[in-house]
């Protein structure tokens, strides 16, 4: 049996091109270009999981739009099956999907992203989440097994934290949420960790010294 | 909700970027900003007018073409 290596994208990776037809028409990786962009893949429409995702995605779609970030699903399904979808789910609950769904029919999208894990299933996407920059740099990447719903609340603090980190070139710290201190970057040589304790951050030693924004 | 039907009319969406390139909106910012779609959709979108013949790319800038001007 002939086996195939795929390059699966990495962190810190330009964001793989594609032009991909959609709920909102065709449209390009490239269009994207100087918003964020958190692209996710679910097993499939017309599923529990996958509904209460879509749900509590479109809730934090306000959210996201304040922090200059767009939002695009993917699965395999056809076009047809994500448009009844997306409507069942608006009849249904009175929420609307307001962000494009990508019909990944021929699945050029979802294997060169990496969301086919044959281990879980050969013919559907894990639910994945590649966060990718203004500059279409993949800054983050959560897979999450077909029985795991995704947590929205975590995806928004991801959000906040690269924001921050890339505004004010400092770290977040575990669990960290806006408002609390950040990480001040380690010294990089004796000279600048023998200052660091005496620059009025709060420290538990030079190497983990924090400040407020 | 592209911005053209399967036979080539503007929808909706593609009415309010070719309304947004009449009032002088000629890059995909200021289209966005004036038409109240998103960036992407707009971008998008004008790859779908070029094609229908509603809108032209000169340089870096959007125009209409008498296609388009007849439209609204």
């Amino acid at each position: 049996m002939e086996e195939t290596a795929v390059s699966l994208p990495r962190i810190g990776d330009p964001a793989p091109p594609f032009e991909a037809t959609t709920t909102q028409g065709k449209i390009r990786l490239e269009d994207f270009k100087g918003s964020w962009l958190i692209l996710f893949s679910h097993p499939g429409d017309f599923t529990p999981v996958c509904t209460t995702e879509f749900m509590a995605f479109a809730e934090i779609q306000p959210e996201l739009s304040k922090r200059g970030v767009e939002l695009l699903g993917l699965s395999v399904d056809g076009l047809a099956s994500h448009i009844a979808w997306a409507r069942n789910i608006e009849e249904k609950t009175g929420i609307k999907i307001p962000f494009p769904i990508i019909a990944d029919l021929d699945r050029s999208v979802s294997t060169a992203y990496g969301m086919i894990h044959p281990g879980q299933s050969k013919t559907e996407t894990v639910r994945c989440v590649f966060i990718i920059d203004p500059n279409q740099i993949i800054r983050v990447i959560l897979y999450y097994p077909l029985s795991l719903g995704r947590n929205t609340d975590e995806i928004l603090r991801i959000i906040d934290a690269l924001q921050t980190a890339d505004k004010y070139s400092v770290a977040t710290p575990a669990n960290w949420r806006p408002g609390e201190m950040v990480i001040v970057p380690a010294p990089t040589t004796q000279e600048e960790a023998e200052k660091r304790l005496k620059q009025g951050y709060q420290c538990i030693d030079w190497y983990l010294c924090k400040k407020k924004l | 909700m592209p911005c053209t039907t399967p036979d080539g009319k503007p929808t909706a969406s593609g009415r309010k970027v070719i309304l947004a390139i009449k009032q002088g909106k000629e890059i995909p910012e200021d289209i966005s900003a004036a038409s109240g779609l998103p960036l992407f959709r707009v971008r998008s979108g004008l790859r779908e007018l070029i094609q229908a013949g509603y809108v032209k790319l000169e340089g870096e800038k959007y125009t209409l073409t008498p296609k388009g001007l007849e439209e609204v």
